[in-house]
């Protein structure tokens, strides 16, 4: 008998963990994709300012829309983030998000950074870029995503593997503006001239790049920035061999996606779900993304971190982020078939 | 202790009331519903997503995962029962602080691993930095290995889950197997022929066991292949469901997935079909053989590398990273996520060997082909992806909030009970199959015995069968525990607002490609992890029959 009483004592205390919490006052449910310290910091100050508690899970995006799927009209969810505009146009077409309008927002998230309805919202940008190695590599060789399937480029390439959704929404643009068959040798050509099998995240392509496995390296520019900021000796040393050029700069511009928001279909909670993505668009909020995680703020007017500043402007692709989502499936098909794994 | 009951006693009752039978096919739906919702939507006809599917990806998940299960199996299956053997059966240096610390390195989650040994090689890490400074000329130079393939990872898991062949092994040589061995060394035969000859048939149905265990976690392993880029089946659902919207096209791969887990259960079954005629004799251990000079030598090398490789390395390399990381990361949530892994962990192994026991114990006595179908195929739960049974279990539970909130509420969504729910479902298999071997081992004369003299099946079990079984019902939910702390996908998805585990704490810093910054919460999972493995072991000590 003792071990059933045990197991009963058990369930009591998950049942009290479970019900336990954000009874009573104002509160905002999160999913998210993003899981920052500095996100958890913005809600914190966020909550110290409105008085309004943020719940979170966080999970990837896939994942989440899962869930809120499944929950239906019974979610507690009030917003969904996720780390790329291809998922968030996924979830407007499930009928997941609700359209909001606010001044605020339209004053802080440009047009072309947000969704046509308001279903979403951009949060802040990422610019996928080529690292390269500053001696073995020099940066007029460079020009464009197209170039790297060069034959010159062979076995001097590195990029992750097209499980990533950075890699994906970068094939759904390729394809977007180059064309289903285009984009196929493209990736063809990719593969023929990778340094090695895709593994591990773009971290450990600037690694490997650093350790001469390969010359180039596609990748998100907060990574780089993240090891030229480290407190770890090496992580700067690797950082520093590194230049960064941005792509396609004399036809559509570089490669853009956005980590953004959209308030929930069956949100029970609107008002603090705007008051939060107006928040986070915030120039205060705007800045922390800037100077801690160094994603590019999606406000106009807030400033770039130094290292952001120092690898100077540049002309991003104003390709509607609709497209992203759109070329998704066409994206992950044109992988395969190259055999990209 | 032996009661023998005239034969035709048995024919006298029947074992079980219809009751039993009910609860039973119950629990067993319940468990079976989020697993095989799945595979019954492989039946609709195949469309044109499964064609792009099968044509340019199965071949390299096929390829893939057999390359995995056969190179890790083996060598779990040679670390497993070579360590074994040299425990139980030999004298050497260092045995009795292998004994224990071979089972260590089921402490720590394959994927930590692999984020270990591929930061350990990096530029950044100890390895090269230790190069740079000792070697003249090398000051400034990075260089590069590639550690991120699919041969290491194989070696990863073989050195992870060994331990899951080497306790039943030894168990088994210590408790059950001395007689038999030492009369064949007395009739002349060598240390090595003993070994092969005996022993190792002796063994084969620990080995089986534990093999099916090693082989079901390797096909299930997400993080640790998903970060060294090798496609398997289970990185394949994921992009078939997620990435191209398929469900369908990931049904059929969990089918055949799940199809490749029963042959491996109903191998294991097999193997324990055959050695029941073959049982061991009287209980009893051989004197040890003494071994020296090189061949204890190497008996000790043996021994220290899967020690070292599986728990000694990974640990080390993490205390360095938390030293360096741990004033930054370290807060005092740390102690809340600490106490819902344990939480979690404790509740999902109570359940679970409850759940076990109950199942197993009414296939047992009720012996129709229905009830004994039935508790197989909850077992099923073990061969799916955590991920797919959390969709599983959501479409499950929210049909459940549906019926109790009315659609406008959610009752078990999102809360820690549908959260343990889904550990029971994953991981039953870990808790049945030592359940009912023990169940199998200690026979059905005292339960008939008892129910002769008018106790009802409950007070029967509770009276007779859970004292016997103590050690293997401790041993077997302690295997769930430790399974539970290092899961990942499940609970992410289905956890709480602002509920961390020490796993989805390590894992979120490391998904963000911070690996140092993960090094305390892993290691606190691996602690975890170390303190119920030393409970496991104790108990195993002295309770021979985990193997059987």
């Amino acid at each position: 008998m003792n071990s059933a009483h045990r197991l009963l004592a058990a369930a009591g205390l998950l049942a009290m963990a479970a019900c336990g919490g954000g009874e009573g006052g104002e509160v905002v449910n999160v999913y998210s994709h993003r899981h920052y310290e500095a996100d958890q910091m913005l809600f914190d100050r966020f909550t110290e300012e409105t008085g309004i508690e943020v719940n979170v899970v966080t999970a990837s995006a896939d994942e989440l829309i899962t869930r809120l799927e499944n929950e239906g009209e019974a979610s507690p969810a009030d917003i969904l983030i996720t780390v790329d505009a291809g998922r968030l146009h996924r979830a407007k077409e499930r009928g997941l998000l609700q359209s909001v309008s606010s001044p605020v927002l339209e004053a802080n998230v440009p047009d072309h950074l947000r969704d046509r309805d308001g279903q979403w919202w951009g949060l802040t940008q990422r610019a996928r870029v080529i690292a390269f190695h500053r001696e073995r590599v020099d940066s007029t060789e460079l020009s464009t995503y197209e170039a790297l399937a060069e034959p010159q480029w062979e076995g001097r390439v590195l990029i992750r593997s097209s499980e990533n959704v950075y890699n994906q929404s970068l094939m759904a643009s390729i394809v977007a503006h180059d064309g289903e068959e285009a984009a196929t040798e493209w990736a063809e050509g990719m593969v023929a001239n990778m340094a090695r099998e895709p593994s591990g995240g773009d971290t450990d392509q600037v690694m490997a790049v650093a350790a001469g496995a390969g010359d180039v390296a596609v990748v998100n520019t907060y990574y780089v920035a993240r090891l030229a900021e480290s407190e770890n000796a090496d992580e700067r040393r690797v950082a520093e061999q590194i230049g960064i050029f941005f792509p396609n700069q004399g036809d559509r511009g570089t490669h853009v996606n956005v980590s953004g928001a959209g308030v929930t279909a069956h949100s029970a909670n609107v008002e603090n779900a705007v008051a939060l993505l107006e928040f986070l668009t915030s120039p205060a909020a705007q800045e922390v993304f800037a100077e801690v995680i160094h994603e590019y703020p999606v406000h106009p007017d807030v400033p770039w971190s130094e290292t952001l500043q120092g690898w100077g402007e540049f002309r991003a692709d104003e390709l509607d982020l609709t497209v992203l989502g759109e070329m998704n499936d066409a994206a992950v098909r044109i992988f395969d078939r190259a055999g990209w794994r | 202790m032996e009661v023998t009951l005239p034969r035709n006693w048995r024919l006298a009752v029947r074992s079980l009331p219809w009751g039993w039978t009910a609860v039973s096919l119950v629990l067993v739906t319940l468990l079976a519903i989020p697993v095989v919702t799945i595979p019954v939507g492989a039946l609709a006809p195949a469309g044109e997503a499964w064609q792009h599917v099968s044509e340019t990806l199965l071949p390299s998940y096929l390829g893939n995962t057999l390359f995995l299960t056969v190179v890790s199996g083996g060598i779990a299956l040679v670390l497993g029962a070579g360590t074994a053997w040299l425990v139980a059966m030999c004298d050497f240096p260092g045995r009795r602080f292998f004994r224990w610390a071979l089972v260590l390195p089921l402490a720590v989650p394959a994927y930590m691993a692999a984020y270990v040994y591929a930061g350990m090689v990096g530029v950044t890490g100890p390895l090269q930095r230790m190069v740079r400074a000792w070697v003249p000329g090398m000051g400034d130079t990075f260089f590069y290995w590639n550690v991120m393939r699919i041969e290491v990872v194989a070696v990863l898991f073989g050195v992870v889950l060994f331990p899951y062949v080497y306790l039943p092994v030894r168990a088994l040589l210590e408790s059950r197997a001395g007689p038999t061995l030492e009369a064949a060394r007395v009739l002349g035969r060598g240390h090595a022929s003993v070994f092969w000859s005996v022993g190792l048939p002796l063994a084969r149905p620990a080995l089986a066991g534990g093999l099916a265990l090693v082989l079901m976690e390797v096909v299930n392993d997400y993080g640790a292949v998903k970060y060294y880029g090798v496609p398997t089946f289970t990185t394949g659902i994921f992009r078939a469901w997620f990435s191209l919207g398929d469900l369908d096209s990931a049904v059929r791969l969990s089918a055949i997935l799940m199809l490749v887990v029963l042959v491996f259960l109903l191998a294991e079954r097999w193997q324990r079909g055959k050695a029941r005629y073959a049982a061991p004799g009287a209980p009893g251990r051989a004197t040890p053989y003494p071994l020296r000079g090189p061949s204890a030598l190497a008996a000790f090398a043996f021994c220290t590398l899967p020690v070292a490789l599986g728990f000694l390395i990974p640990v080390a390399q993490l205390v360095m990273w938390a030293v360096r990381t741990a004033p930054e990361v370290v807060d005092a949530r740390f102690l809340g996520m600490a106490a819902n892994s344990l939480a979690l962990a404790g509740a999902a192994g109570l359940l679970a060997v409850a759940v076990a026991l109950v199942l197993s114990y009414t296939s047992r006595l009720d012996r129709t082909e229905i009830t004994r179908s039935a508790s197989r195929v909850a077992l099923l739960g073990y061969s799916v992806p955590g991920a797919v049974i959390a969709v599983g279990v959501l479409m499950v539970s929210t049909f459940l909030d549906g019926v109790l909130g009315g659609g406008v509420r959610l009752v078990l969504t999102g809360t820690t009970i549908a959260l343990v729910a889904a550990y029971v479902v994953r991981f039953l298999a870990v808790a049945y199959l030592p359940v009912e071997a023990g169940l199998e081992r200690i026979g059905t004369n005292l339960t008939e015995a008892s129910r002769m003299l008018g106790a009802r099946p409950l007070r029967t079990l509770l009276g007779i069968e859970v004292p016997l079984l103590k050690g293997t019902l401790v041993a077997a939910g302690t295997l769930v525990v430790i399974d539970v702390l290092k899961e990942l996908p499940l609970t992410l998805i289905l956890r709480p607002f602002n509920f961390d585990t020490l796993a989805t704490r390590a894992f979120q810093l490391a998904s963000d490609e911070q690996i140092a910054e993960s090094a305390p919460a892993a290691l606190l999972v691996i602690l975890c992890a170390t303190v119920v493995v030393a409970v496991l072991h104790r108990t195993l000590d002295g309770k021979p029959d985990f193997g059987r």
